[in-house]
């Protein structure tokens, strides 16, 4: 008990110094980050595993869900409705993954501040991680939903546009970027303004709407846009280009053939691949900016939090 | 040494919001209703901790101390100022606040670890050392909802104290578990003085702090009004303390002092064995009646004895009394004791009168036993 170990007597005259001061620049806020990275894989397994927890399937579920969502899909837009769009059911599909990552990520976020002031008051680590777990785990479902997609495809022997494919990782980080964005930023209003939670709700399903999810891209407004010269105004909403690069990989089609009235459909923008690659590198440069943007506002607003927690 | 904590020119002050208007449509229509109070916790502290020591934070509810442990740790950012630390700190503040409960205690050990900063690896490789430490080994599997508290707070210490971290940040938590879990607790803080590792301790408990700490410094409505020895800071400490009680009497009067003690025989030096008389004289200006408390201490901060209080009532006269005292055979051994006198209300703890160190007892032993005090043992051989 008394000889004390080689390494406990190390001095620390050469260890970094850590400042705590009121504000903290966006480098040192940064570093914090990537110096807390196991933290935040920690806080994402533990989330998925309270989730699970006690269910006999488990993380089974998280995959089941989605291929029985899309089985209803299926169902119901290609067998009763017969809307007429072939193979509606992988559009429908490829455009909602993004959606419903980009949805639980910003609905679970915004609370999650205010519902473990428990932790934040008493043990210190950046904050925004807690919002940035929320999004983690997104990610792990959005994954196992392409995996689940990718399935689906192989069986139903749709090919997806595999010279488009190099466009997922772009659009998939600008997507992971906007929503940790919007996640971050949310999560620290809602400590002062708590009616945020709620009007999250109803602006997601709003924005859901105004997305073309569940319709195509050339049935919503864009085309009147267009005429007028406004095509650029669609695209104030940035889940719009993801959604079509989504759609594009693996749906595919920009125009089909209906199957109930043998006429052509409109689906997707008939973009060159040069158009969609610039649209989605200037979505990365516009969702890196946004990060640091959302990150310097959590900053500002971390610093009150104790009085309204 | 090297300094491991700097803290320089710390202040923090809350904003108090006596309405809060928290929902939109409260900030919407009365956008400036609901009073709010301006309250400085922290006011320009300023001290650095080198490598090694162990440093109490002492003050009264509401000084700030938790404040200011919380600046360290970096739960709170200050005001103004900045704290610069080296080497990695583990704070208990409020144990097991991380834990989540539908979590078994294994994966509450590894969520812990890394919200104290540490990776998977470490605890890893100080798993069993955590599990063995907590006494949890046939609990660990289990979902921390179903712990006791006292096993939540022993899991939570266990992880704090064996991730080896250079900085251990205590805040009063050693009143929790049993009084054996205390002793573990305690001695495993005493190994990490001996490591050469660095402790900062809040609490209210001055034996705690005589007890473990090697310096300590005084708070007192956020400003700092000590910084040294513990017994210098714990004197400053009580008397501090009892100002404020004195302050904030109803009616302002009824101030008792305790002038001095004189010893009968006319010096404090007693022989092992035999009794001390000396009277003690206490001013006052109207009739008050209390309990006389005595506290004999070893020169090292060792409380030796205190009275019990209740069995020792008595009721001054406005102006000067003289109060006898009898120490009945002082079972001692040789060294100089420091006796501590007060004056506390019949019922409760408040202090009417307190003089710290009022007197330094001298006892005469000519035994050869050694220690704080005899204790007759003979021995058979059967």
């Amino acid at each position: 008990m008394d000889e004390p170990s080689s390494a406990e007597q190390r001095s620390l005259v050469a260890s970094p110094v850590r400042v705590v001061s009121a504000r903290a620049s966006l480098r040192t806020r940064l570093a914090n980050l990537v110096e807390r990275r196991e933290l935040l894989l920690s806080l994402i397994t533990s989330d998925i595993r309270i989730k699970y927890k006690g269910s006999a399937l488990g993380l089974f579920w998280s995959m089941l869900s989605p291929a029985l969502t899309l089985a209803t899909y299926y169902l119901v837009f290609s067998v009763f409705l017969k809307n007429g769009i072939p193979f509606f059911v992988v559009y429908l599909f490829s455009g909602l993954i993004v959606w419903n990552m980009f949805q639980s990520a910003v609905s679970s976020a915004t609370g999650v501040i205010v519902d473990r002031a428990g932790l934040v008051k008493k043990v210190s680590f950046p904050r925004e991680i807690l919002a940035l777990s929320n999004v983690g785990a997104s990610v792990i479902y959005f994954v196992i939903q392409i995996a689940v997609l990718a399935i689906f495809l192989a069986i139903i022997g749709h090919a997806p546009a595999w010279s488009f494919l190099w466009l997922l990782p772009i659009s998939f980080v600008a997507l992971y970027l906007l929503t940790a964005s919007i996640a971050v930023v949310m999560s620290a209003i809602t400590v002062y303004l708590r009616d945020v939670r709620h009007l999250m709700d109803v602006v997601l399903q709003l924005w859901f709407w105004v997305s073309p999810v569940v319709y195509s891209y050339e049935n919503s407004i864009a085309p009147a846009l267009r005429i007028r010269g406004l095509t650029a105004l669609y695209f104030i909403n940035p889940m719009t280009p993801i959604i079509l690069t989504f759609q594009r990989i693996f749906y595919v089609h920009t125009t089909v053939r209906s199957t109930t009235t043998g006429l052509p459909l409109h689906i997707l923008p008939t973009w060159s691949m040069a158009t969609f690659a610039s649209v989605n590198l200037v979505l990365l440069a516009v969702a890196i900016a946004l990060f640091l943007v959302a990150l310097v506002i959590f900053g500002r607003l971390e610093g009150n939090f104790e009085s309204e927690l | 040494m090297t300094n491991v904590i700097e803290v320089e020119d710390i202040s923090k002050r809350f904003t108090i919001h006596h309405e809060r208007n928290q929902t939109l449509k409260e900030r919407i229509l009365h956008p400036r209703s609901g009073s709010s109070e301006i309250f400085d916790a922290l006011s320009d502290i300023n001290f650095t901790v080198a490598q090694g020591e162990t440093l109490g934070i002492v003050g009264h509810n509401g000084s700030g101390k938790s404040t200011l442990l919380k600046c360290i740790c970096g739960v709170l950012k200050p005001t103004t100022g900045q704290i610069r630390l080296r080497g990695n700190l583990a704070a208990l503040l409020e144990l097991g606040a991380g834990f989540q409960h539908e979590l078994s205690g294994r994966d509450n050990v590894y969520l812990y670890g890394s919200m104290l900063g540490f990776t998977r690896k470490m605890v890893d490789a100080i798993f069993d050392d955590v599990v063995a430490f907590s006494e949890l080994e046939h609990f660990i599997d289990t979902p921390v909802k179903f712990y006791s508290s006292g096993m939540y707070v022993r899991l939570a210490f266990a992880v704090a104290v064996n991730v080896n971290p250079d900085i251990l940040v205590v805040d009063e938590v050693l009143a929790v578990g049993d009084e054996r879990f205390q002793a573990k607790c305690i001695d495993r803080i005493r190994h990490f003085q001996r490591e050469g590792r660095t402790i900062l301790l809040v609490t209210h408990q001055a034996d705690t702090v005589r007890a473990i700490c090697d310096r300590a410094i005084v708070l007192d409505h956020g400003n700092m009004i000590a910084d040294g020895p513990v017994t210098d800071a714990l004197r400053i400490f009580r008397e501090r303390l009892l100002g404020d009680v004195v302050d904030h009497r109803p009616g302002g009067s009824g101030v008792v002092t305790i002038d001095g003690l004189t010893a009968a025989s006319g010096s404090f030096e007693v022989r092992h064995g035999s009794s001390l008389r000396f009277d003690a004289t206490l001013t006052c200006d109207h009739a008050v009646s209390g309990n006389l408390v005595i506290e004999i201490f070893t020169r090292t901060g060792l409380l030796v004895s205190r009275n019990d209080a209740e069995a020792a009532p008595v009721t001054l006269r406005p102006g000067v009394n003289k109060i006898g005292v009898e120490l009945a055979d002082v079972p001692l051994l040789d060294g100089v004791y420091d006796l501590n006198v007060g004056l506390v209300e019949p019922q409760g703890a408040t202090m009417l009168a307190w003089r710290e160190k009022a007197a330094s007892l001298q006892v005469l032993y000519d035994g050869r036993s050694s220690g704080v005090v005899a204790i007759e043992s003979s021995v058979t051989q059967w």
